[in-house]
């Protein structure tokens, strides 16, 4: 591929061409050598945010890591998606092992390692674990403060889709307040998901002060790619929390995938940032700040809150909570103010 | 080298001297003593080139051997009781994947009522989970299980249990020989696994399995412990040869073959029970011990040869199959399918009650007087049991049962037998 000197059609745009671009600034999956460690052929609805996700992160992984990659992999969609046997998508050495136990595995992996490479038995072989938000933020979440606390060397990263859609769309303490699941129906005086305290797991990583946290969508890949590589250039105990869309548990269109993690973000719904032992070193600033009804109205899972009576006040408590984002992680310029 | 020690230590320089690679440490009694030991020779540099990891909870210790047995590293972890509850699911998990892991189960009673002495509860409850259970008699065996079960492990693919009985061995000094690192090295070879999560060899480990395929996955895993069945007795001559003691085994007679009435336990209880028998013989009762050493596999010959000339059995558990009775007597009876024998369960050392020989004594007379009933709980405190029963027949809100049946007994941890 020839190269040409990148001239910026739209300033500050994510969307420019990769044949803009010097080599060496163009995304690891516009590479020809990408590892494609997530291959085709899985099972993954149309539209799914996760493989989508997956499929990025863990190139990006590879690539970092030189091809010398190990994976741990929770239970959930990703897990059945990718092995249904005798066909594996994994290109890489892959172990599934439960749904709660994934940073320990990973733990386990890593000690090996270090041991195999003292003993000049392996390589610089890496880690990285993944789950769902269910695997990580709820069953999970023990063996991950575990994980972190060692500040073992792991990096995990989370594909949130707001509940456990694997096994038919139930709460997860993952899932955002008013959303309904099939768990938390859209009936009775406060229909849909509670409006609880919340359990943001970036956060919580960050108060480990473990040396990497990040959040990513899949609507800015560049910037997730970004963050894998940053995170596997770092030793220690790693996380990355990636918002991703289930078109199925959503109730929202495959094709609104990308659209929705965009919105999610310039909403301020969720917060993209990255942060160094405990402390935000970064954000992906909102482009063109949208109202929450802009997110919540392509989603069927919060269609009870726009009927014939709009539920003003749900809505104005999520704006609210957007808004707190905003104001927490800085998520606006200050002359977009 | 003879050395006078506690037996946890004692295992602790056993699994130190089988070169362990991963050993995840957390704290549950009575087993604390050996992950204790082994954290100390491996930040002494005593053992090299092994990883010792304290983990935040048991689950998270036996998921932590599992990523580092299918890395390819010979790991090893402790537990008992609730913990070996609480890591139920990995438990499976690592049988179910052929992970050569070893775990140590200082047996204790599982509550609630929470009661930290021993019995064989904890263990006898992973009977199933594919894992191979072996019970030592005495520390000397305990020591030696440990360096035949990373073999076994390893050549089999099957995550081994040695299981010793809490506090009556773990914290028990005795003399032990412990072998020279020259002597384990020529019994156990480095681990050389069948699947390792290896960058240049990628594979899959723990992929979703369908009816397809489900039944011939787990009859592998039957067929493994059968392999076992087999590899067990050759191991234990194996052993013999480099480390000149009989240890290991699937079953261990003692007086059986002119034996009328036969005793069938597990664990240290059979040094209790042999000096009873001994008593007994020299009153002329033809009595002896069949010890099961293997647990699962399940030796189903060997039990059978053992009692086929009997004319009653005595299975002494520290277990209980609530609901049923025992637990091991029903794997016994199995083995005695067919047979005309009386059989009896004894239910007794629960929660560490102790197992006096007075009692022995009593029980295994009453047994060949023909007044054994069927299902016998040693010792049991009937006036504690019936008061309780009492006072749930007339009192709807009769208040916690173990609370209430201790203020009966009146005394804590005065009496013990």
């Amino acid at each position: 591929m020839s190269f040409q000197p990148v001239h910026f059609y739209q300033t500050g745009t994510f969307t420019v061409g990769n044949r803009l671009l010097e080599p060496s600034e163009r995304s690891v999956q516009a590479n020809i050598q990408r590892t494609n460690s997530l291959n085709s052929g899985h099972r993954a609805c149309q539209g799914c945010g996760e493989a989508l996700g997956a499929r990025y992160a863990i190139d990006a992984a590879m690539n970092a890591a030189r091809g010398r990659l190990i994976a741990a992999n929770a239970t959930g969609c990703l897990e059945v998606f990718s092995t249904p046997y005798p066909e594996t998508s994994w290109q890489i050495p892959w172990i599934h092992s439960l749904f709660g136990n994934t940073a320990a595995v990973a733990t386990g992996i890593a000690a090996a390692i270090k041991v195999k490479k003292h003993k000049g038995e392996m390589g610089d072989v890496r880690v990285v674990a993944q789950g769902g938000d269910g695997g990580t933020t709820d069953i999970g979440f023990g063996c991950l403060s575990g994980m972190f606390e060692r500040n073992d060397d792991v990096l995990y990263i989370c594909y949130d889709n707001g509940g456990y859609m694997n096994t038919g769309v139930q709460r997860s303490s993952a899932t955002p307040p008013a959303a309904r699941t099939a768990t938390t129906m859209p009936v009775g005086p406060e229909p849909g998901n509670q409006f609880g305290q919340g359990k943001f797991v970036p956060a919580i990583a960050m108060a480990h002060e473990i040396p990497y946290v990040a959040t990513a969508t899949v609507a800015d890949l560049r910037d997730l790619e970004y963050k894998v590589t940053k995170a596997m250039g770092i030793r220690g105990a790693r996380y990355i929390h990636i918002l991703v869309p289930c078109p199925l548990g959503w109730g929202a269109a495959s094709e609104d995938t990308i659209l929705l993690a965009r919105l999610a973000k310039e909403t301020g719904i969720f917060p993209v940032f990255e942060a160094e032992n405990g402390e935000v070193t970064g954000t992906l600033k909102i482009r063109r700040k949208q109202p929450v009804e802009a997110y919540l109205q392509r989603q069927k899972r919060y269609a009870h809150l726009f009927g014939k009576k709009p539920a003003v006040e749900t809505i104005a408590r999520l704006q609210a909570a957007a808004d707190k984002n905003i104001r927490k992680y800085g998520l606006l310029d200050q002359e977009a103010n | 080298m003879l050395k006078q020690t506690e037996g946890s230590h004692a295992v602790a320089e056993a699994v130190g001297l089988c070169r362990p690679e991963v050993i995840c440490a957390y704290p549950i009694s009575p087993q604390t003593h050996i992950v204790e030991g082994l954290g100390e020779m491996v930040k002494s540099g005593e053992v090299t080139d092994c990883e010792f990891i304290n983990v935040e909870s048991e689950f998270a210790a036996m998921s932590v051997a599992i990523g580092s047995s299918a890395t390819g590293a010979r790991t090893y972890t402790a537990t008992a009781s609730q913990g070996i509850l609480f890591m139920c699911e990995a438990v499976y998990n690592a049988s179910g994947l052929g992970l050569p892991i070893v775990m140590t189960v200082a047996n204790r009673a599982i509550g609630a009522p929470i009661n930290i002495w021993n019995d064989h509860t904890d263990a006898l409850s992973q009977r199933d989970s594919g894992w191979i259970q072996l019970f030592a008699e005495t520390n000397q065996e305990a020591l030696d299980l440990h360096i035949l079960a990373f073999k076994l492990a390893e050549e089999v693919s099957l995550p081994v249990m040695v299981c010793m009985d809490g506090f009556i061995l773990t914290h028990a000094y005795e003399r032990v020989d412990v072998p020279t690192q020259e002597q384990v090295d020529a019994f156990l070879p480095p681990y050389e696994p069948r699947q390792a999560l290896d960058p240049t060899d990628p594979v899959s480990i723990g992929a979703m399995v369908g009816p397809e395929a489900f039944s011939e996955v787990r009859y592998l895993a039957h067929a493994k412990q059968m392999q076992a069945l087999e590899l067990i007795p050759k191991l234990a001559a194996q052993f013999k040869t480099i480390f000149g003691r009989d240890s290991g085994g699937l079953t261990h007679s003692y007086l059986t073959d002119d034996a009328e009435t036969i005793v069938v336990a597990m664990g240290s209880i059979l040094g209790t029970i042999k000096d009873v028998v001994d008593e007994m013989r020299q009153a002329g009762e033809k009595i002896g011990v069949l010890g099961i050493s293997s647990y699962r596999p399940f030796p189903l010959d060997n039990v059978r040869a053992a009692l086929q000339n009997a004319k009653r059995v005595v299975v002494l558990e520290k277990s209980l199959a609530v609901g049923i009775g025992g637990v091991v007597s029903t794997d016994v009876r199995m083995a005695m399918s067919g047979l005309q024998l009386e059989g009896h369960t004894v239910v007794a050392g629960l929660g560490g009650r102790a197992i006096t020989m007075k009692s022995l004594h009593a029980l295994f007379a009453k047994a060949i007087r023909g007044e054994l009933e069927r299902l016998t709980f040693l010792d049991l405190d009937w006036d504690v049991v019936n008061k309780q029963l009492e006072r749930e027949r007339t009192t709807r809100r009769s208040g916690p049962a173990a609370e209430s049946m201790l203020r009966d007994v009146g005394v804590v941890a005065a009496r013990i037998g």
